[in-house]
């Protein structure tokens, strides 16, 4: 495999998901990057298969037959570099997020500073904490060390402490995790991930590295009580996500040894791009990524040079799916579905699906159902996540989503809909934008594998990106008012470039739609009523460009938040009828 | 292409399952000795209670002053109110051990011991022959008999007679139907819809609840259960699967071990019943991994037909767009009935 890929053309980038792997291969079309093609296959990590390659190799097997192309030589090994008969590929790049949710345990001093870091670095990958200790923590040392060897934790990850500030109580916190790892069998003793008093490594590193599987260090968490910075941090713990999950499944050293050993978490990945295209759109707005899936949902916002992510394995589709009534009841998600569901067959419907996370709706009824749970484990996810934007972020009004620029969104309960105007409506249902906001579908799941891309290649992602690979489903005008039902709350006209109008009225509780093709752009004058915002302020009308999509221009004047009706003939009727405005 | 996951219904074959300790212990069994599923094959200790003893802080000494006057070593037995260190002077304060237990390691002044229950016990689980001794962690046993996969399991295992209450793969079973003559069963029953016919078959009391479907609302009532209970097919309200039905209720009066075990998608465990039988010659192994193809029986995991068996008549070429309208690689089914269903291939365990 070449070193630099300045001189390498093609690369191959796989997703390794619970219920899907996708294979995606990029080359270089008349001297820029593109993709080539896309395929998928069931994944292998559960029994019966228990080999993460071998639907690796089954997914770049469809894709050898979509493209024409021998990717695999007779042992199903990858070729490298590309060969003088055009088989093989130059570069090779992975994402996971396959297998069960790491056992995190976090050990810090203060629960509101460096405890609270700590979570919210847990919370950057697929985990769940499974023990939070702090100073306040009224447990004994040795009750701490019972938890621990109870819990067998995955990873502890251990910060507290300023740069340059006292030490003695973080060296108390250290002791329980190292006699607890003294005391577990090798193969079961955690990582340990030290993100605190840098001053400390040299007496962290006496205390755990003989007694742990691998003991990292990144740059304090919490360098000052004022100052968060997360991100060394959760560099460290993707590689340490990679460590833990290479002793879990097999195949995966098969697959990290092609990629040269980098294969990262997804929705690391995700981040990584997130970042960098968030500094990429200025304009004052976020950017936000949102992916829901078997494994977890994750939603990843960037503001310049800030960055967020949260990934929330208790809102995945998947294995997890029972977790999800831990913080929905089943009223709540019946309440977005359009067929008259009981809870009871709603319940039975998560439970059986949990059973079998690949498995898909073959039925309208399951699928009103999938829907509807995807709505709200979608919500509580972006809701989840909303607590970590900046606070300087203004939204229209309280508890409302600042506005983005753009939305990007993945997941096969996304990209599989049945229609684009089923993903649009599921999008503006889950995370309820507002004002003025692009929508992007990432049918391909790209996102995360050109942010893997990018380590290796910087051009190849921002030619794919500029090439047209993400779907726009269009522009949405989200409108802000207090207004009753059925009353006006804006005017609307497209003015396309040929100089013809569309216009539109939008009442509140309804969808409008202005057709506007994928590569055409438009003006667009709004001219809110009694005070309604349509992006410009409370009462201000205004003009901008804007751009096609699948679905053109989307006002969406059901109000923010949106709330449904309580009698649930008149709410369905009233979802039948959105449906329906967007394509059924 | 689509690979196919096996859902094993098998009349006879050959069973092989492995038992190991969670951490290294002693293998009591012996290489082809003859095992019953309560027979303990390997034991470990692992201490799950400890007792953490801060000596230079009780004797307000330093760390390297406390770790002098420890008297008791690594390894050693204590005895409650053993001393393990006394403070200097005539009228020294004395550190004793609160309880029973074993100094796992000393240092910094402290004293770690280990208390209370430590011995971990693996039981066979299965009746068979050891055929393989894993070095310091646990056994292969195998056996010859039938095996039906359940889809979800309380975590129990237990052995009894098959006894069958389920006159229809769908007949629901109440409390009403338990009576003493059922002790120590190992009961077939088509649904249960209620907490108290489980707490009934918890009092007499059985060996263990096969079961088609189970209300998700009663799945923790039934994880306090005692006895194993497996769900043949899964939630709600579905009848059992013709096969698994047919193999059960022909085996009625046989000795059957129930297996519940949680269902483990990463290393493949599956809640399951072993009915040993006589064979003469070892029969096939069954196989873990198939290719969908025309003709085979299969087992429908999610509706159309969830539970239900049939056959492959055609599989359809490309992707099938199904009545959900998602877009998938999908086969033509024929049930028993008669009745013919479309279904994704991803939804469906090859019968085997």
């Amino acid at each position: 495999m070449p070193a630099s890929l300045v001189q390498g053309d093609s690369l191959l980038a796989v997703n390794i998901g619970a219920a899907n792997t996708r294979a995606v291969l990029f080359d270089v079309v008349e001297g820029e990057y593109r993709l080539l093609a896309s395929a998928s296959a069931p994944s292998t990590v559960e029994a019966p298969f228990q080999d993460v390659s071998a639907g690796v190799c089954n997914a770049i097997n469809d894709l050898q037959t979509v493209t024409g192309r021998t990717l695999l030589n007779a042992d199903r090994r990858l070729i490298t570099p590309t060969q003088l008969d055009g088989s093989g590929v130059d570069a090779f790049v992975s994402t996971l997020s396959a297998g069960p949710a790491l056992k995190i345990a976090v050990v810090g001093l203060l629960d509101d500073v460096s405890l609270e870091s700590a979570l919210r670095l847990a919370e950057m990958t697929y985990s769940r904490v499974v023990d939070s200790v702090g100073l306040n923590n009224h447990r004994k040392a040795d009750q701490q060390i019972d938890t621990l060897l109870r819990l067998q934790p995955d990873i502890v990850i251990i910060t507290g402490g300023m740069d340059g500030g006292a030490s003695r109580s973080v060296h108390k916190m250290l002791e329980p995790v190292g006699l607890a790892s003294y005391l577990l069998p090798q193969e079961k003793r955690p990582a340990v991930l030290f993100a605190g008093n840098q001053k400390l490594d040299d007496e962290v590193k006496g205390l755990l590295s003989n007694v742990t599987s691998s003991l990292c260090f990144s740059p304090n968490v919490r360098p000052s009580l004022e100052t968060e910075d997360l991100e060394p941090a959760a560099r460290e713990l993707a590689n340490i996500f990679l460590g833990v999950r290479q002793r879990q499944l097999k195949g995966l050293d098969v697959i990290a040894n092609w990629a040269d050993g980098s294969v990262l978490p997804t929705a690391y990945a995700q981040d990584r791009m997130v970042r960098f295209l968030s500094q990429i759109y200025a304009g004052g707005k976020g950017l936000l990524s949102v992916d829901i899936g078997a494994s977890a949902a994750v939603v990843a916002a960037g503001f310049g040079q800030r960055s967020t992510l949260g990934v929330y394995p208790q809102f995945g589709l998947g294995e997890n799916l029972p977790a999800l009534l831990q913080y929905a009841t089943l009223e709540d998600i019946l309440r977005w579905c359009s067929l008259d569901i009981s809870s009871g067959v709603l319940r039975d419907y998560i439970y059986q699906k949990a059973l079998y996370p690949s498995s898909i709706s073959a039925g309208k009824e399951e699928q009103a159902i999938a829907q509807a749970v995807t709505r709200q484990a979608l919500y509580l996810a972006v809701q989840t996540a909303r607590r970590n934007f900046p606070r300087s972020l203004r939204a229209p009004r309280p508890g409302l989503l600042p506005s983005f620029e753009p939305i990007l969104a993945s997941g096969g309960a996304l990209s599989d809909a049945p229609t684009e105007g089923q993903s649009l409506l599921l999008l503006l249902d889950a995370i309820q934008p507002t004002g003025l906001t692009t929508i992007i579908l990432d049918k391909n799941d790209l996102l995360p594998l050109l942010g893997a891309a990018a380590a290796r290649n910087s051009i190849l992602p921002v030619q794919v990106l500029e090439s047209g690979a993400f779907l726009s489903l269009g522009t949405v005008v989200s409108v802000v008012a207090s207004a009753s039902y059925g009353s006006l709350v804006a005017r609307a006209r497209l003015t396309y470039d040929d100089g013809h109008e569309a216009q539109a009225e939008i009442k509140y509780g309804s969808l409008e739609l202005l057709p506007l093709a994928n590569n055409q752009s438009a003006k667009l004058t709004l001219q809110p009523s009694h005070g309604a915002d349509v992006g410009f302020g409370p009462g201000r009308s205004g003009a901008v460009r804007v751009s096609g999509g699948a679905m053109g221009v989307v006002i969406d004047g059901r109000g923010r938040p949106l709330v449904l009706p309580d009698d649930p003939v008149r709410r369905r009727e009233l979802i039948k009828k959105w449906l329906w405005t967007v394509g059924g | 292409m689509m690979l196919a996951p096996v859902h094993h219904i098998l009349g006879l074959t050959t069973i092989l399952r492995e038992r190991v300790l969670p951490i290294n212990g002693r293998v009591n069994a012996r290489l082809n000795q003859k095992v019953s599923p309560s027979d303990v094959v390997a034991e470990a200790n692992w201490a799950r209670e400890h007792v953490l003893l801060d000596v230079g802080r009780a004797l307000n000494l330093s760390p390297n002053a406390a770790d002098r006057l420890i008297r008791c070593k690594t390894g050693e037995r204590v005895s409650t109110g053993a001393v393990i260190a006394t403070g200097p002077g005539m009228m020294g304060k004395t550190v004793t051990a609160p309880r029973d237990g074993r100094v796992v390691i000393t240092g910094g002044g402290q004293v770690l011991i280990e208390v209370g229950e430590s011995r971990m016990e693996l039981r066979a689980g299965i009746p068979g022959n050891v055929v393989q001794i894993i070095p310091d962690r646990g056994v292969m046993i195998q056996t010859a008999g039938a095996l039906i996969q359940g889809v979800w399991g309380n975590g129990r295992v237990d052995t009894g007679i098959l006894t069958n209450l389920a006159e229809q793969p769908d007949s629901v079973l109440t409390g009403g139907r338990l009576d003493v003559s059922l002790r120590g069963a190992v009961i077939i029953a088509g649904q249960c819809k209620d907490a108290d016919t489980l707490q009934a078959a918890a009092e007499l009391p059985v060996r263990g609840l096969i079961l088609a479907s189970l209300f998700p609302s009663l799945l923790a009532v039934a994880r306090e259960m005692r006895y194993p209970i497996i769900l043949t097919d899964g939630f709600g309200s579905m009848p059992m699967n013709s096969s698994a039905y047919r193999l059960l209720t022909t085996n009625v009066k046989r000795e059957a071990t129930i297996n519940a075990e949680a269902l483990d998608r990463y290393r493949g465990g599956r809640p399951e019943i072993i009915i040993p039988l006589p064979v003469s010659s070892e029969p096939a192994p069954p196989q873990e991994v198939a290719t969908f193809a025309a003709g085979q029986t299969v087992w429908m995991r999610r509706p159309p037909a969830a539970g239900m068996i049939g056959t492959i008549t055609a599989l359809r070429p490309g992707l099938t767009t199904l009545p959900s309208g998602l877009r998938a690689q999908a086969a033509d089914i024929k049930l028993e009935n008669g009745e013919q269903v479309l279904v994704p291939l991803i939804n469906l365990e090859v019968v085997g």
